[in-house]
């Protein structure tokens, strides 16, 4: 679970803060409702982790609500990677 | 009663929160035409006096031009005041498609619709043309309009960091299973006035076959050798499928919009664009208005040359007294001062020494990015921009920030 929450961490900083931005993200860091991934560019955090991990996220999972951290996130990972 | 006491607290408590966190915007009363020297009642009651315009979008001066008032009188004789009508069923005279024309081939695209404002066209056009295979690839710092605008199209969002090339790269080949893709961009930022790198993002839609839509609402009539736009600046006249722009700022400044380029495209917004279908056509006074400007700015580009004049002087002026400022080509130039209430105080005492500019900060610009952003015209003479630098030498001397960089007035007036 660490591992995975690491991996979305990491692609939350590359992709979605400057250069200059040095925010810190945390596992309970809101990420949409915080500002820091627009709802229009969730589709690639979607498409990175149903690539990463051969999974399909259903569109009504991929709600701004659960995409607001990484816990949940991850959550919804573990979930759907389990069946 | 449907508005209830508890209805009315409940917005007042609101609007109350939105002043306790320094948001409150206030209008402020001008009792002359838009030009160089205003008159202004600032605040409220107060006697009137003339100012300096540094924050107007009057890029060419053509605001209150005597031939632009001249055009737009006869206009009001010869087609009357409105319409009553949307564009298709009874709102469309000669001259709507008239100014249609001139803008086609002011604009070198292949056909253009006009729209009660570029608020419209961004509304509309993505809607019209886009459906739910297509995807819809944005900088990050586009328009608002432009934001809602996607919000209302079915078509897959995303976005690349702003004019990040590569970024924008690896945005177009992650979508390559999209029908179609499009690249959006504004063609001047409004906020930081960069120019968007146009040829590149052609050079990229080429590569990995998008379609390319700018904003031009803060280029048209001036950017570039004859103003085209920021497509004539980036050399890439013809090779953008769809345009945006605005009759409210350099072209005149009274309202009005337009959707320009491939005939298909624009054709898509003339059956399906909601603001077009569903909103009054554009008054006569404001077509023969703009029919004129266009004529104008074709024969000669002396306006445009004065512009870009102006915003050479007034960013040397600036640079040299020690402020910091964006880095730019186009007339808007921000003075960046990081601290909201700092640009507050700023604006305030610079309207005591006869200059009208205006503080920007957060949810306008990014938390900690406050600015007076200023924006230079074509009105403008020497005198007036003399008066301005010397305005700004004071009053940044007062708050001791000439010569200061970002880190050291962060440091002193805190983000």
């Amino acid at each position: 679970m660490e591992e995975l929450k690491q991996a979305i961490r990491e692609y939350v900083i590359q992709e979605y803060l400057e250069e200059e931005d040095d925010r810190e993200v945390t596992d309970d860091t809101p990420l949409i409702s915080g500002g820091i991934v627009d709802s229009f560019s969730m589709v690639s955090l979607k498409r990175f982790l149903e690539k990463k991990y051969s999974i399909r996220i259903p569109d009504a999972d991929a709600s701004p609500e659960v995409f607001d951290s990484v816990d949940s996130i991850a959550a919804l990972v573990a979930r759907i990677r389990q069946g | 009663m449907a508005y209830a006491t508890k209805v009315r607290d409940w917005y007042r408590e609101e609007l109350a929160g939105i002043r306790e966190a320094g948001l409150f915007k206030e209008e402020r009363f001008i009792h002359s035409p838009q030009g160089a020297d205003i008159s202004v009642e600032y605040p409220v009651g107060a006697e009137g006096r003339t100012v300096i315009n540094l924050c107007a979008n009057n890029y060419l001066g053509l605001s209150s031009h005597p031939e632009v008032i001249e055009a737009a009188r006869k206009g009001l004789d010869a087609r009357g005041y409105g319409m009553s009508s949307v564009r298709f069923i009874c709102g469309t005279q000669d001259i709507h498609r008239r100014l249609e024309r001139q803008l086609t081939e002011f604009l070198g695209t292949e056909d253009t619709l006009l729209f009660p404002s570029c608020m419209d066209a961004n509304a509309g056009v993505f809607e019209a043309v886009l459906g739910e295979d297509d995807v819809m690839i944005a900088d990050r710092l586009v328009h608002a309009s432009i934001v809602d605008g996607m919000r209302l199209c079915k078509a897959m969002t995303d976005t690349y960091k702003h004019s990040d090339m590569r970024h924008l790269e690896s945005k177009l080949q992650e979508h390559q299973d999209r029908r179609f893709r499009l690249i959006i961009t504004d063609g001047v930022f409004s906020m930081d006035g960069d120019i968007a790198k146009l040829d590149e993002i052609v050079a990229l839609a080429e590569r990995y076959d998008a379609m390319v839509f700018v904003d031009d609402s803060h280029a048209s009539g001036f950017i570039g050798r004859t103003g085209r736009g920021t497509h004539e600046h980036c050399d890439v006249l013809g090779k953008v499928d769809i345009i945006t722009t605005t009759l409210g700022k350099a072209l005149g400044g009274a309202s009005g919009g337009c959707v320009s380029g491939r005939g298909e495209l624009v054709e898509m917004c003339r059956q399906r664009a909601r603001p077009y279908l569903f909103s009054n056509t554009v008054a006569p006074v404001i077509v023969s208005g703009a029919i004129k400007v266009i004529e104008l700015i074709s024969q000669s580009t002396e306006r445009r040359d004065k512009l870009e004049e102006n915003t050479r002087y007034w960013r040397e002026g600036l640079t040299a007294m020690g402020l910091d400022l964006k880095a730019g080509e186009s007339p808007i130039v921000p003075v960046m001062l990081y601290n909201a209430k700092l640009a507050q105080d700023m604006s305030r005492d610079l309207y005591e020494e006869g200059i009208y500019v205006v503080g920007f900060f957060f949810p306008v610009v990014a938390k900690g990015q406050a600015r007076i952003r200023t924006q230079l015209s074509a009105a403008h003479d020497r005198s007036h921009l003399d008066k301005g630098l010397a305005a700004f030498e004071k009053v940044g001397a007062k708050y001791g920030i000439l010569g200061k960089g970002k880190r050291e007035i962060i440091e002193a007036f805190g983000m």
